[in-house]
């Protein structure tokens, strides 16, 4: 546009701005103006330096979420990974009661898929409490159903559940873990740090679905619980336990135990007790089934420690093999009390004392030792000692030391009276007759490699010797004649002892037991059986325990294909021994 | 000059949009790794349900039990176990 004309103003000559302004109304809107900027400025250090950390926290609050990475308990397995205990994931059902306003309808849905009662809820529901548990343990599926209900203060946890598969039959070895997956008695007590997992966590950004996007920094990884393998074998275990629980019920037996022990590796095959209990059920537990008797109890041996009585005096050269013993007139005092056999044996060799199982004798044999050497030999063998197996409640039994031992003491020890082992220790100790001579430690785990260190505690000779005694224990004449496997040859021993109680010898209270090996020609498995207060006239140790031996010992050399190592006996014989065979001759 | 910014300009849009698509992908890609990760645990979790299931079917009572009752098998006796030994073994 243009302004023609002389009369046109020029717009800096417009007497509008001529007028003055005061100076400071300028001064002032800057001054106004930069004070705002201060301000702003003030607020922003308030903000980004001061309010950082909180603000940065809120923030990341908003979407930055950190999640545990649950880890489970180690399994445990057999020596062949047969599972007997395993871990599964659980629900459990909380409710935060004061949030929890549910309608009727919705109570009887969960009370329904819960399985308790709609008086129940409203009841849990109603309580003062900030937070209870409505039902812990439920299977996974039920838990997404109650998820999908959406219900106000009612939230689900994940829990892990331990399951027992072979329940019963190996409750005392597995032993068995609380609701919060803590080991609460055997393998799961003992290897409990082991078997313990480390949960792990992360943290990551999720968006408004609530769907992760990326993580956010740190991971800690989960530490699942490392796997056991046990040195147990499911199926030996089952043999043995089903003998056993047979031999009790036929014996109205109080209690009873059974090992069985690979003699090559000292690994232990089956352990197992009666009574027991379900530990996937443990409403109703009492201590005594609790107990893992093979291995907290202790009880007098018997004769079956005659073997070790004879084998030192093997040993010391004190006897021979064949060196004769006179057991007549089956009575033998020494101080004020005397000893007995069951009845008058005469002359017998030191083979037969063990074979007849002769008190007289062995107590003769030990007349020939000194307490020293005799105490020595029973703490080498490990009697009054731990077995070290890391298992919790083990016990060490009673032996006095040598010093206090009077000398009837040492003639009742010869024979396995004066003393307390367990059933275990009894075992350990035989494996010296079934190896040569050494003993080695037992183990419940399975091992990839042998023990290389073994304690040598008698001669390969010595124990060569013994065990032909043994095997003539099992044979006819001996006190087992019944305990027979075609085509293996046994070795063993019988054992009855009375029971003490309150200090006394209970009468008519006896343990019988029985420990033996197979085959005699190279021992691979010693399995030895106790059993507690066996009822009737057949009460010895050849009778109750024997029994339980034979069939168990036969399943296991037929399980892992030992070869036979003894011709088939002529079948159709016709001999005395299957009616009416000659009263076994056993002693106490 | 002008051309050279104009074509800056250009680079920085390309390489803008890259990272937007980078991104998403990756996004993407986690999210779906995630539910093969959750995939995985879920299995991990049936499988040992599935091993637990299976121990409960196979423990030997019960394996007894059914050859016992169901198919009626007995051990043999010992006339009819035959032993067989391994070549040149002379018992």
């Amino acid at each position: 546009m243009r302004f023609g004309g002389a009369n046109a103003h020029k717009f800096t000559e417009s007497p509008v701005l001529k007028l003055r302004l005061p100076a400071w109304r300028s001064r002032f809107i800057g001054l106004l103006i930069l004070s705002l900027f201060v301000l702003l400025i003030g607020r922003s250090f308030y903000l980004q330096i001061l309010q950082n950390d909180f603000l940065q926290g809120k923030g990341e609050s908003r979407y930055k979420r950190e999640l545990q990475i649950p880890a489970s308990r180690g399994r445990i397995f057999d020596r062949n990974g047969e599972a007997l205990a395993v871990s599964t994931p659980m629900i459990s059902v909380w409710a935060i009661p004061a949030a929890a306003r549910l309608t009727r309808a919705q109570s009887r849905q969960l009370a329904g898929l819960i399985e308790t009662s709609v008086k129940d809820v409203v009841h849990a529901l109603a309580s003062e409490k900030p937070f209870v548990f409505l039902k812990r343990q439920l299977p996974p599926d039920i838990g997404e159903k109650i998820a999908t209900l959406k219900l106000p203060g009612i939230g689900l946890d994940t829990e892990y559940r331990r399951y027992y598969p072979a329940g019963e039959m190996t409750a005392h070895v597995v032993g068995f873990a609380g609701v919060d997956d803590k080991g609460l008695e055997g393998v799961e007590l003992a290897f409990d740090s082991q078997l313990l997992g480390r949960p792990g966590n992360r943290s990551v950004i999720k968006d408004r679905r609530g769907q992760i996007v990326e993580d956010a920094g740190s991971i800690r990884l989960p530490k699942d619980g490392k796997d056991i393998y046990l040195s147990l074998d499911a199926r030996v275990q089952y043999l043995a336990y089903a003998q056993l629980r047979q031999a009790i019920s036929d014996h109205r037996a109080k209690a009873g135990g059974v090992v069985v022990i690979d003699v090559k590796t000292g690994e232990i095959i089956a352990l197992s007790n009666w009574p027991t209990y379900n530990p996937n059920n443990r409403g109703r537990l009492s201590g005594a089934s609790l107990r893992n008797r093979s291995i907290t109890d202790t009880y007098e041996p018997g004769s079956v420690i005659k073997p070790f009585t004879a084998a030192l005096a093997l040993e010391r050269e004190k006897v021979r093999f064949d060196s004769v013993v006179n057991c007549a007139p089956g009575k033998l005092t020494i101080g004020t009390a005397t000893i007995s056999d069951t009845k008058s044996h005469g002359l017998l060799t030191v083979a037969q004392v063990i074979q007849k199982s002769s008190n007289v004798g062995s107590a003769k044999i030990a007349r020939l030792l000194s307490s020293e050497e005799m105490w020595r030999m029973f703490d080498d063998v490990g009697f009054g000692q731990v077995s070290h197996l890391g298992f919790p409640g083990e016990v060490s039994g009673r032996m006095r030391h040598w010093k206090k031992w009077r000398p009837i003491e040492q003639a009742t020890m010869s024979y396995g009276h004066g003393f307390s082992v367990s059933l275990m220790q009894l075992a350990k100790a035989y494996t010296v007759f079934a190896r040569d001579g050494d003993l080695l430690p037992l183990s419940l785990m399975r091992l990839d490699s042998p023990f290389l260190s073994t304690k040598q505690i008698f001669s390969p000779q010595t124990v060569r010797e013994v065990r032909a005694m043994l095997e003539m224990a099992v044979q006819p004449g001996g006190t087992a004649p019944r305990v027979r496997i075609s085509g293996y040859r046994l070795a063993g021993k019988t054992g009855t002892s009375y029971k003490v109680e309150g200090g006394q010898y209970a009468k008519n209270k006896y343990v019988a037991s029985f420990v033996g090996f197979a085959p005699a020609s190279d021992p691979r498995f010693l399995v030895a059986v106790m059993i507690d207060e066996p009822e009737g006239i057949r009460h010895m140790g050849g009778d109750v325990a024997g029994p339980v031996f034979t069939r168990v010992m036969s399943g296991i050399l037929r399980l892992y294909s030992i070869p036979q190592d003894m011709p088939l006996p002529v079948e159709g014989l016709r001999v005395a021994q299957g009616r009416g065979y000659p009263k076994e001759e056993e002693s106490l | 000059m002008t051309r050279l910014n104009l074509f800056l300009l250009l680079a920085v849009v390309f390489c803008a949009l890259g990272v937007v698509t980078s991104q998403h992908k990756a996004r993407r890609l986690f999210r779906i790794l995630e539910a093969e990760q959750e995939r995985a645990n879920q299995l991990e979790v049936e499988y040992g349900q599935l091993q637990l299931e299976l121990s409960t079917w196979a423990t030997s009572p019960r394996i007894e039990k059914l050859a016992r009752e169901k198919l009626h098998m007995v051990l043999p006796d010992n006339a009819r176990i035959i032993v067989a030994l391994p070549e040149g073994v002379r018992r």
